[in-house]
Formats: C-alpha cells, structure tokens, sequence
C-alpha cells in the first residue's frame, strides 16, 4: 500500500481528476482528499497590484491531493496525475510517493488493503 | 417645439390624460440655438410655470434607485461566478458606470432623445456633451428639469450593456468587453431608446408601450448577451451541472437580487415621471404597486416550481424568480392592474424557469442566465403588456389584439435589431482585439490574470 501526496496547480484539479477516474477501478467514486495549500518552489507568485503598489506573493496557492493505493494501482496514479497536472512551466508541482502501513475502514473497523 | 420626451399617456390620438393639478405652460426654449446658453438669465415666467417639485424630487431619488442597481447586479453576477473571476464580473458592471457614464452625456443623450431623424435615431446638435442644454430648461410639460431626465435616462443606459455581462462571465477579455459596452451602447442602445421612447422614434408613434424598457433594455440586452455568448464559445470547463461552475458565494447573490428589487422601484415607479401627463403621482404609484406584486408572485411561483420539481426550495431559485417578475413587469408596471401584475410575474417565472433549462439541452455557455431571465422574461413581459393593459389604451379583451399585434412587431423588431447589431459589433471586435482571454488566463482565473487583484487570500501568510 503506498500513499501519495500530489501538489498541482489549483487549475489543473479537474483534468487530474479525470485522468485518475479512468484508471481507478471504482471509476468516478474513487477515494481522494484535496487540500488548498500555499508554498513555494522555483515559481514565482503572480504580481498583484494594489493601488499602484506592485506585490509579488511569496507564497503560491497550490492544491494538494492526497490519495492511498494499493500497489496495483500506483504506477497508474502517477501516470495519470502526470497527464493531468502537467503543463511543462516552472510550478506544475511534485508527487511524493509514502509506503503506507496500515489502513482501517472507521465504519466497520476492516483493515489492510481491503479498507482502502 | 418641445423637446422630444418619453412616451406622454396614451402615445399619438390616445390621451386619457387624468385630471391635473394644474396646467404648466409648454416652455418654448428662448435661448434655442444659443450655444452659450448655460446660465441664462432668470426668465420669471418660465420659473413661474415649470418646475412641479413633487416631481423632480422623485425623479433624483429615482435616478440614485437606479444607480443603486448597478452594484446590485455585480453582487448578483458577482456571487455566482467562482472566486477566481468575482472581481472581474463586479469589474464588467463597475465599468458600464464610467464608460457609459461618459458617453452619455456627451453622445448617448443626443443619439437617444434628440430630434428624431426619420424615427430612426435623434440628433440635436446642442445636445452633444449637453452643452447648449440650460440646466434649468424644463422637459416639455413634465415640470422636471431636462438635466434630471438626462440622469434619469443615463442610468438605463448603463444597466443594459452590464446586464449582458453575465452571458460572457468567466472567459470574456475585459479589454474587449469595455470596447464592445462602449460600442453597444452607442449603436444599439441609444438608436433603440430613441426608436420606443424618442417623440418621433418609429415604434413610439407605432403605439409601441414599453413602459420602463422591456424592449429597450430587457429584450435587447438579453438577445445581445445569447449572441455574444454562442459567438464567445463555451469556458473551457463548461459543462452542465459539473460541480466546478458552481457559484462561489450565494449571499453575495442574494443581497444583490435585493438591491435590485429596491432599485427597480426608481427603474419603474421613476418611469412614471416621463410617461405621465403632465405630472407624476398616480401612475407612479401603480408602477410601484405592480413592481412589488410581480417580484413577489414570480419568487413564490419559482420556489413552488423548484419544490415540486426538484423537492427542495433554494434561496438562488427565490432570487432568480425575483429577477424574472422584475424583468416582465418592466414594460407593463404603469400600464397593468396589480391582479394582472401577478399573472405576468408568475407566468414569466414559468417561462423562465424552462429558459434557464435551454442551455443544457442546446449546449450553449450563458454563464448567469442572462438570456434565460433578461431575454425571455423581457419578451414575456412585452407581450402580456398588450394583452393586460388597461390604460392608456385598453388590452387584449377589449381591443380584439390590436395593442397586442402592435407589442409583437415592437418586440420583434426589437430582436432584430439587437442580434444584427450585436452580431456586427462582435464579429469587428473579434477581427480587431479579440473577445477571449487566453486558456491560461481563464484557467488561472481572470481576476489575477486581468486586474492582478485576488478577492480573496488564503489565511495562511497573510
């Protein structure tokens, strides 16, 4: 089991969604938890101008997705997060993959790979 | 000769004119064809006869009602576009104050209510930038200063071009939309105004009613706005009932519907001043009583609809049905009885409440339903004017269909005009500036993208 932590740009949320509903197997029910997050990397926030005063952020505002696999599925996930979040410019984000130790289904107290 | 002025009761051969209080003398401009004729001498006997105070202090409160609409539409668009775009869609109303606020007064006004050349649009040449427009010259008989009315009618021609906004919200460049509000408004808007309200307009001595401009600013802008949106094409993400497009913040939408709702007693019970002969008062406050009785029937007729069809009352329904009564009461408010004010409230909910449906079905994006409610409820509303009104000229019941006939071709003629011209102004934008911001500005939001503004941060780090 592995857990992946995905951070992409705020725009990119539907098409990554779309590109993981046709490799999850529970089609458009599948398990994913979203976060609005702020940061920075190499991308430069977008300048904002306030009567005349130019401010650049130094935080960008991201979304961060987080989803727990089954081994099966990881590589899928990865690729489709890829196709979905990539836009090739400084900011499209990171995947971080995690080995997952345990998961339990709270309604039924299941647990393993079966809970996810 | 009088300038010309908004339909007086009864339009040409028709007046029922109610008994006055008194009986003001046509005020025959003196100082006609003096360019410098800004602060003329005090003439005692134009003072004498012209100004009916009761009058002029509704129509600037009514003007200032009206204003107040303009807000109330950007608060209404405003909370139902996502957070990435709600300062550009208050931007696309805000902006329709100070570039039409401009025209106006040094085009619109003469364009609009000049003397009619041909019925088809008016020019005076003293009008341009209201130069040779004495502040105190009185409009006709109405016992109101002209300056009044030119505020009067300025805020309509600001309302319309901001109320097609919400069919391009989300997608459209603000650099074009500022062009084609500055375009429409002169070549559209203006000739229309003159065409149903100008003394000499066409449709005025056709008989048209438009009482507070169901033609001119409903219909028009809402067949305006389906134009521009299926020319615009669809945002990036348009799809039906997709979870991504829904409205940011409701309240916000709400406050505006009841912004809306308190300035449309100026847009409607104001127009009473214009339309009344020689003073205002009963009529205005039949407008006002309609006003408020087909706002209300229409609200309640969208919340049962809704509860029936979908089993849950929503607050956006409650407010949208709002919209639709205000929209169709527009040309009939001081031509209608109260009871019949209920009939075209809740008869245009229906039709719009089906209207809104249309754009799942034929795929086309008008974001905010500016179409569906402006268009559809504006085209009901000027056609049930035919059928209901009472006075100045009797309805469908005892006329046979004769002021009925006269809306349709008012109406059409209306739609016309508006498709062509919006076609033409938008096929020239497109050619020259374009109309859409680019794919990475709609998907970044055109907030930042646009105006390099966020309306609201994150908590963390600020």
């Amino acid at each position: 089991m592995k857990l992946l932590i995905a951070i992409i740009r705020p725009g990119q949320l539907e098409q990554v969604q779309n590109e993981l509903k046709d490799v999850l197997d529970e089609q458009d029910n599948f398990r994913l938890t979203i976060e609005q997050v702020e940061g920075h990397g190499r991308q430069e926030g977008r300048s904002e101008v306030y009567r005349g005063r130019r401010i650049v952020p130094h935080l960008v505002e991201k979304i961060k997705v987080t989803i727990a696999l089954n081994d099966d599925y990881v590589e899928p996930a990865i690729d489709a997060i890829v196709r979905g979040a990539r836009t090739g410019k400084v900011g499209d984000g990171k995947i971080l993959v995690l080995p997952m130790e345990d998961c339990i289904r709270i309604r039924t107290g299941e647990r393993g790979p079966g809970a996810i | 000769m009088p300038r010309s002025i908004r339909a007086p009761l009864g339009g040409p051969g028709l007046q029922e004119v109610p008994p006055t209080v008194f009986t003001p003398t046509v005020f025959t401009p003196t100082a006609a064809g003096a360019g410098c004729a800004l602060f003329p001498s005090p003439d005692p006997a134009v003072d004498a006869v012209a100004i009916d105070t009761g009058s002029t202090a509704w129509m600037l409160t009514s003007s200032a009602l009206v204003l107040l609409m303009v807000p109330g539409l950007a608060l209404f668009y405003g909370g139902l576009v996502r957070r990435k775009n709600v300062l550009t869609m208050i931007m696309n109303s805000f902006v329709a104050m100070a570039v039409v606020g401009v025209l106006w007064v040094l085009v619109g006004y003469c364009l609009a209510f000049g003397d009619s050349i041909g019925g088809l649009v008016g020019w005076s040449t003293d009008l341009l930038g209201l130069h040779g427009l004495p502040f105190d010259r009185m409009l006709a008989d109405k016992g109101v200063p002209e300056i009044v009315f030119v505020m009067f009618q300025g805020k309509f021609a600001i309302i319309t071009p901001a109320l097609i906004s919400g069919a391009v919200a989300e997608r459209m460049k603000f650099s074009a939309y500022v062009l084609f509000t500055a375009l429409w408004s002169t070549l559209i808007y203006c000739p229309l105004a003159h065409w149903v309200w100008g003394s000499g307009g066409w449709l005025f001595e056709y008989g048209v009613l438009d009482f507070a401009g169901g033609t001119v600013v409903h219909v028009s802008s809402g067949v305006s706005a389906l134009v521009l949106c299926v020319m615009l094409g669809a945002r990036r993400d348009f799809s039906p009932g997709k979870m991504s497009v829904l409205p940011h913040n409701l309240p916000l939408t709400l406050l505006g519907a009841g912004l809306l709702w308190f300035g449309w007693f100026g847009f409607n019970a104001g127009s009473a001043v214009a339309a009344e002969n020689p003073v205002a008062g009963t009529v205005a406050g039949l407008a006002f009583a309609t006003t408020q009785t087909a706002a209300a029937a229409a609200a309640l007729t969208w919340m049962l609809i809704e509860w029936w069809r979908h089993g849950t009352p929503t607050s956006l329904g409650v407010a949208s049905g709002v919209l639709a009564g205000l929209v169709a009461i527009t040309p009939a408010a001081g031509h209608v009885t109260p009871l019949s004010a209920l009939a075209i409230g809740s008869v245009s909910s229906v039709c719009c409440f089906g209207a809104v449906q249309l754009k799942n079905r034929f795929r086309y994006d008008d974001t905010l339903d500016a179409f569906g409610l402006h268009g559809v409820g504006g085209l009901i509303g000027s056609v049930l004017v035919g059928v209901f009104c009472f006075t100045p000229v009797p309805g469908l019941l005892a006329d046979g269909g004769a002021q009925l006939s006269k809306q349709i071709v008012g109406t059409l003629a209306a739609v016309a005009f508006a498709v062509v011209g919006t076609w033409l102004i938008a096929r020239f934008l497109q050619a020259t500036v374009g109309l859409r911001a680019t794919d990475e500005q709609e998907r970044d939001g055109l907030d930042i993208s646009l105006h390099g503004e966020h309306a609201y941060h994150h908590a963390i780090g600020n």
